[in-house]
């Protein structure tokens, strides 16, 4: 099982980057001329979120800097860590949910801090990418009709986030620890 | 929210290095990190630019559609309330299509009709459907075939194996999808829809006013 999931992570770039042209080949497409007219967002979007991370980068490294972070981690340790949580996580953990620009900045300085193939690292980067912006979704597809009354939908979302946590901790300490 | 948890950061740091005596290593923290926030972000423009070239050509050959057709029998069991051929179905079969191959830009629109159609289906037009929140459940959650934005991040910092994480986030992914619909599903008896026309506004309390006003919680 962990020897599949290694081997998905091996795997999956090669083949993804043959298999899709590949596809789009057989189905007519230009497929050097579409890629390229593709890849001019990938400056846009780089470019879009640098004020993002300045902003909570500046933020965080602050108050890591001034020592915070070692107070908050300290006091949390002993809670989360008979949870299993790593304290460093706890800050990306709440605000996941939240804001999707503040909490690639505070991945990104997990990433910096620990080192980016470290255990840290992966489980900020697996908590990333394996949860979305709650809030924001339930905000923008509810405001979109006029829902107002939204039922279990955020109990429910919740309920997922945290599971996602879990499952991303777990996870990357069977897989990468 | 966001105003208050940035401000907070930085008047904490400030108060924090009064007391520890170490301004200088706050201003070095604000310093270092404003230009760490530029090298990722310039780092990031090549992965960013090869996944969004790659993508382009998933989204102009139809794999959204191909991708749709795999899934869809098994998203009308998530779905009883939604006829068979409804538009709805089709809205949401794309919409999460678009999300697993990481096309968000895509995703929005497709989203946006799914709920629209929903809403169409809707006798109570101001109260979500069991539908609508198995849907927002199942978006909430995240299944990604390839998380293009972290393994830019993981790149950019000088990881020796930056892809590592797929097969992670993938699993917990799934864990978190599958949590995702059977808390929908578990939670769906306590939070009744109350009757099917909007009730009299004389009337005593009615069901769904007895339902927690978590939309508070959005604010």
């Amino acid at each position: 099982m962990r020897e599949a999931i290694q081997l998905v992570s091996l795997w999956a770039i090669p083949v993804l980057l043959v298999v899709i042209p590949l596809y789009g080949l057989a189905r007519g497409v230009k497929v050097y001329e579409v890629f390229v007219d593709g890849a001019k967002e990938g400056f846009d979007v780089a470019i879009r979120i640098i004020p993002f991370l300045v902003a909570i980068l500046v933020a965080i490294g602050m108050f890591r800097g001034s020592g915070a972070m070692d107070l908050l981690t300290a006091w949390l340790a002993p809670v989360l860590g008979a949870v299993g949580l790593p304290p460093e996580l706890f800050p990306l953990a709440v605000l996941r949910s939240l804001t999707g620009s503040g909490s690639l900045a505070l991945t990104t300085d997990i990433v910096k801090t620990y080192g980016p193939d470290s255990l840290l690292a992966r489980t900020a980067a697996t908590l990333y990418g394996s949860s979305e912006t709650t809030f924001y979704v339930l905000a923008v597809y509810f405001g979109s009709v006029g829902v107002k009354k939204s039922r279990h939908a955020v109990p429910a979302a919740l309920l997922a986030d945290l599971v996602a946590l879990i499952a991303s901790v777990a996870v990357c300490r069977w897989l990468f620890a | 929210m966001l105003n208050y948890i940035w401000f907070g950061l930085m008047a904490a740091a400030l108060v924090v290095a009064g007391l520890s005596g170490r301004p200088a290593e706050v201003t070095k923290g604000a310093i270092d990190s404003a230009r760490t926030a530029v090298e990722i972000s310039i780092g990031l423009v090549g992965v960013m630019a090869l996944w969004l070239g790659v993508m382009r050509i998933a989204e102009a050959s139809g794999l959204i559609k191909a991708v749709a057709r795999v899934i869809s029998p098994l998203l009308r069991l998530l779905f009883p309330e939604v006829p068979r051929e409804h538009p709805a179905m089709g809205a949401i079969v794309m919409n999460l299509s678009a999300n697993v191959l990481g096309l968000s830009n895509a995703a929005t629109p497709l989203g946006i009709k799914a709920m629209e159609e929903l809403q169409a289906l809707n006798p109570r037009p101001d109260t979500a459907t069991n539908s609508m929140v198995m849907f927002m459940a199942i978006n909430t959650a995240s299944v990604q075939l390839v998380p293009a934005t972290m393994i830019g991040v993981l790149a950019a910092a000088g990881s020796q194996a930056p892809t590592a994480i797929i097969g992670a986030t993938l699993v917990a992914g799934a864990i978190g999808t599958t949590a995702a619909i059977a808390a929908t599903r578990l939670l769906q008896p306590f939070y009744s829809r109350g009757p099917e026309r909007p009730a009299d506004p004389g009337s005593p309390a009615t069901p769904a006013e007895a339902v927690p006003a978590e939309e508070n919680e959005r604010a």
